[in-house]
């Protein structure tokens, strides 16, 4: 069984066949976590690029780890300690590091459709590990993955995204994967912080958080971009935390059992409280080790899938 | 799939006994049901695992701790097969230190499934030692590895297809033989990589 694509820039398009063996063998990685030798030898011989050109903690000592766990070989790369610096260009430098015999590249760029842009410069299969605001896949997959672990699956799962959605390329991962696997999916934040035409995403679109956490079982709060809050997109953070924080006395309030998720990282007091985040309804450490699963099982579905350039080269 | 030139080489009753007189001498030459933990090879494996599990609890009346483990993580060819082998599921929720592993498979042939094997259970832990066990033995291996236990020897050509069935407890065990000439799939050539 292959992957539709060599590489996973999105889930948006993504085929519903597609998601589900992604999280089908994100399943069976998961076990070897709990191993006591946590490394498996798939993708032995091969040479992975962690290209983060914008700041992560989880997503790439995640996929770092991954890598390791699945045996490949990773070099990693920062702009402010490169050739960045003298001004080369992004093309030069992934062709530069390629010319050094590299089999995939993950990378993490501010600006959307980086990773497409990779697929036309280099052979190598690119993972997209963030790109502007456009999507994260291997987020999406994973917050997918630990709700489809709590509920058995993901078809008539009532998912509701709070915050930034605007910003955020993580409710857009969410929003494509949930609605292919048959989730319904609700959006509320402050208007300016919901994108234009929302309902063109097809979800349902809120400003009332207590109305929007009607019927819902899953609520995946995401990270309010502090360094956006002068912009004048809202008035100010307490004025945000009373309308839309998530607090263990709205949960006391709506009285009902919530699955609470956050792709991290938090602004603890801003979107979400301290009881919350640390409370019983809170999967989101859960979220990080599912995290190393899901991104195995793209690392190793993707590894050898070559090109078809590549091929009628040979 | 059977075809019309397919030949039947073990009935259900046949299946039993060897099954049977498999669980006695796996329990005769490790003194008994204590020290052992049987590891089915998914998933061929994985039936028969169960199946000499319960054979040894109905002759001695211990449960022997039961897993199963995916090996396609563990294949030499996994870089070299175009079409990917889907991973399932490991399951060894036991220690296997110190234990008299018995590993399970169907079919015996080239070997090569049974080095990916002792590779994965050498990263699970070090048992005292690993004893194989297969319903079929057919030949043409292409790596040093012999079963402790074999329901049966089969001669076969290379390119045969050796179907091994198992319908759970109470339902129809078959082994077929479908030569090579009597076969045109495509399939066949994947399932050859076997064993």
């Amino acid at each position: 069984m292959r992957l539709a694509s060599r590489h996973l820039l999105q889930l948006e398009g993504t085929p519903k066949k597609d998601l589900e063996l992604i999280l089908d063998t994100a399943e069976s990685f998961r076990e070897i976590l709990d191993r006591p030798i946590k490394k498996v030898p798939p993708l032995r011989g091969q040479t992975v690029l962690n290209l983060f050109y914008e700041p992560s903690t989880r997503t790439r000592i995640s996929f770092e780890l991954a890598e390791k766990r699945l045996s490949a070989d990773t070099v990693s790369f920062s702009p402010a300690t490169s050739s960045v610096k003298k001004g080369e260009t992004l093309k030069d430098t992934v062709r530069n590091i390629e010319a050094m015999k590299i089999d995939m590249v993950v990378v993490r760029h501010a600006s959307a459709g980086v990773p497409y842009y990779l697929t036309q410069c280099i052979a190598s299969n690119i993972v997209n590990a963030g790109d502007g605001a456009h999507e994260h896949p291997t987020q999406g997959l994973l917050d997918i993955f630990t709700m489809r672990r709590r509920y058995g699956k993901i078809k008539g799962l009532r998912v509701l995204l709070v915050g930034d959605i605007r910003h955020s390329r993580v409710a857009r991962s969410n929003i494509w994967g949930l609605k292919a696997l048959g989730a319904s999916v609700a959006i509320c934040g402050p208007t300016t912080l919901l994108p234009y035409e929302a309902e063109k995403f097809g979800v349902d679109v809120y400003n009332n958080l207590d109305e929007a956490m009607e019927g819902v079982d899953v609520v995946n709060i995401l990270r309010i971009q502090l360094e956006r809050q002068r912009t004048g997109l809202f008035p100010s953070q307490r004025e945000y935390t009373n309308l839309f924080g998530i607090t263990s006395e709205r949960l006391a309030r709506l009285n009902k059992n919530f699955t609470i998720m956050h792709p991290g990282p938090m602004n603890r007091g801003v979107e979400i409280t301290n009881e919350v985040a640390d409370g019983p309804a809170s999967v989101i450490l859960e979220q990080v080790t599912n995290g190393q699963a899901v991104r195995m099982a793209v690392l190793y579905l993707l590894s050898g899938a070559e090109s078809q350039d590549a091929k009628s080269k040979e | 799939m059977k075809t019309s030139e397919s030949i039947i080489i073990m009935d259900q009753r046949k299946v039993e006994r060897a099954i049977t007189r498999i669980a006695h001498e796996v329990l005769e030459r490790n003194g008994g049901p204590e020290s052992l933990v049987i590891i089915g090879i998914i998933t061929g494996g994985a039936d028969l695992a169960e199946r000499l599990a319960a054979t040894i609890e109905e002759i001695d009346g211990v449960k022997v701790p039961v897993g199963f483990m995916d090996i396609n993580l563990y294949r030499d060819d996994v870089n070299y097969n175009p079409d990917q082998p889907v991973i399932r599921r490991t399951e060894i929720m036991f220690d296997i230190d110190g234990k008299n592993l018995i590993l399970v498979d169907d079919v015996l042939y080239t070997g090569r499934t049974i080095r990916a094997a002792l590779s994965q259970i050498i990263d699970f832990g070090r048992p005292k030692s690993v004893q194989l066990a297969v319903l079929i033995d057919r030949g043409h291996r292409q790596l040093p590895i012999r079963a402790d236990y074999v329901g049966r020897n089969i001669p076969t050509n290379f390119d045969d297809n050796v179907d091994v069935r198992f319908a759970g407890r109470s339902g129809i065990d078959e082994v077929t033989l479908s030569p090579a000439t009597a076969k045109a799939k495509p399939t066949k050539k994947a399932k050859g990589v076997k064993g």
